[in-house]
């Protein structure tokens, strides 16, 4: 069987491109200056990464602790809050404008002067993506009098500061294509950044993998990579590879919504398990029209907007080494055509049945990751507790299935869920943030088994009614 | 409720019971579904 030997999680905190999210664009159209308007609801570095969820993502907070840290979030942040974890960072928004800059090979991405030298200066000096690194430097910027020309002449979208202040502007990438407008290569470029920076992570482990041994990544963003001819073209996998320095690599994405990553470990387990390859990389990058989302719940409740972070994951799946946590490639639970949308039926798809086959119940899994979406971000909004919905769900599964009492779905949620950390970052949120804290706990911790379970809204692209979903059992090497 | 010969507008949600789910429940309760969406509040 193969394994899942390390993870890493970042994110990048930018709280200037809120206003490019898909909603705040769309609502706040007949708003004169928008990041006036939002500027009272923006938090900066120290607060983001005090935040406590966004501590948890990085792994400097188990989730256990947040589950007993005082809420609302936002008004008990953690003290000496770190900028980097066992899983990764929270970078600030300076260096990740440079970042942006130095993964555009076609120069459309264009900074001030001074931002620009700013970015390279505390870039240089990055653990990972720093001088010492193969990655691309931070380009030279351009006076402020180009950037305005190029947004009021040439359709650039300005990069404003919360300030106010204009940092950058990004061209299209040709006049006539929807595809490759500013906008959207500002999207793709933030997913192509974040990917990298995990990458990176990843890479810079203590007895990780050599950057040259990496042959094959599958990147599971959402972010339709393409032009007028194709649209999600792709490939990310490929460019991110490119600048993270993978020399020896070639790569391909895989869609299915915010279940993508599922996919794509498992298709990676496939691969090494076939032969074919001994190490591929699963990542993602974030997505810029998600930030934001639910600003307006945010603004409404006089709270900080908590989307304001891009989030990244690269995960190395290699042959079995011994130590690593196995990846169950003999029970993969899967939302099939038949399956249908009835929640029960679906859930026995998911759970009963790979467990089943593996001679399991879902009371012999330790831990299961689900949407672990930040209930702090989607309530306010009037969206719910994602997780926590989820989590009842396969508890009432248990139930139905005599496996538990209905008086004990308190217990089951809280011994073997967890509360929603994740930015609502789409295929990220989904399961995905605790495989950093799966991999600790399944070799020096207590556990012993988790499940991975990944959800996509396919029904949003309007091809068919259907849902999609793929769980993955990830467990102790017995082999340690 | 009666359904037997109305016209029903099923709005499901991902993570609760999705459009399908009620818009079958609504057909085998006689009514006409004349619109089926789920919604993903995520």
């Amino acid at each position: 069987m193969p394994v899942i030997r390390a993870a890493s999680l970042v994110l990048a905190h930018v709280p200037s491109l809120v206003r490019l999210g898909s909603k705040p664009l769309r609502s706040l159209r007949e708003v004169e200056k928008p990041i006036d308007y939002l500027r009272p609801y923006l938090r900066d570095w120290d607060a983001a990464r005090a935040y406590v969820p966004n501590q948890v993502f990085i792994g400097n907070v188990g989730v256990d602790d947040l589950a007993g840290h005082p809420t609302p979030w936002h008004r008990h942040p953690v003290a000496d809050a770190a900028r980097f974890g066992p899983d990764g960072e929270i970078m600030p928004e300076d260096e990740f404008l440079g970042l942006l800059a130095a993964c555009d090979g076609f120069d459309l991405l264009a900074l001030d002067r001074d931002v620009a030298a700013r970015a390279r200066t505390a870039l240089a000096t990055h653990p990972v993506v720093g001088r010492a690194s193969a990655c691309r430097t931070v380009p030279d910027g351009v006076a402020g009098h180009v950037l305005e020309e190029r947004v009021a002449r040439h359709g650039a979208v300005p990069l404003l500061g919360v300030d106010g202040a204009l940092l950058g502007a990004v061209l299209p990438g040709h006049e006539e294509d929807d595809t490759l407008t500013g906008q959207v290569l500002l999207e793709n470029l933030a997913c192509k950044a974040t990917a990298g920076l995990a990458l990176r992570h990843l890479l810079a482990r203590p007895g990780a993998v050599a950057a040259a041994d990496v042959r094959y990544l599958i990147n599971c963003g959402e972010e339709a990579v393409g032009d007028r001819y194709q649209r999600g073209g792709g490939n990310v996998a490929k460019a991110v590879a490119e600048w993270a320095g993978c020399e020896r690599a070639t790569g391909s994405d895989v869609k299915a919504f915010c279940c993508g990553p599922m996919h794509a470990l498992m298709l990676a387990g496939a691969l090494v398990q076939s032969g074919l390859y001994e190490h591929v990389v699963v990542l993602a990058g974030g997505s810029l029209a998600k930030l934001g989302m639910k600003f307006q719940g945010h603004v409404k409740h006089a709270m900080p907007i908590v989307e304001d972070v891009l989030a990244g994951f690269a995960a190395h799946v290699s042959r079995d080494d011994g130590v690593s946590p196995v990846l169950r490639l003999d029970a993969i639970g899967r939302h099939e055509v038949g399956s249908g949308s009835a929640p029960l039926a679906v859930m026995k798809a998911l759970y009963s049945e790979p467990l089943a086959r593996a001679g399991l119940t879902v009371l012999d899994v330790d831990r299961f990751s689900l949407e672990l979406h930040n209930p702090e971000a989607t309530e306010p909004a009037g969206s719910g507790n994602v997780p926590l919905t989820n989590y009842r769900t396969l508890a009432s599964l248990a139930v139905v299935e005599k496996l538990i009492g209905r008086d004990s779905i308190d217990e089951f949620v809280r011994t073997r869920g967890m509360p929603g950390f994740s930015p609502t970052q789409g295929h990220i949120a989904s399961a995905i943030p605790y495989l950093g804290h799966a991999l600790r706990g399944l070799t020096g911790g207590r556990l012993n088994r988790t499940m991975f379970t990944g959800k996509g809204s396919l029904f949003l692209g309007r091809m068919t009614q259907l849902s999609d979903g793929i769980s993955l059992i990830l467990e102790r090497n017995r082999k340690e | 409720m009666e359904l037997r010969g109305r016209k029903v507008i099923a709005l499901g949600e991902r993570d609760g019971v999705p459009g399908p789910a009620v818009a079958e429940c609504a057909t085998r309760a006689g009514a006409e579904v004349v619109l089926t969406l789920t919604a993903c509040y995520v």
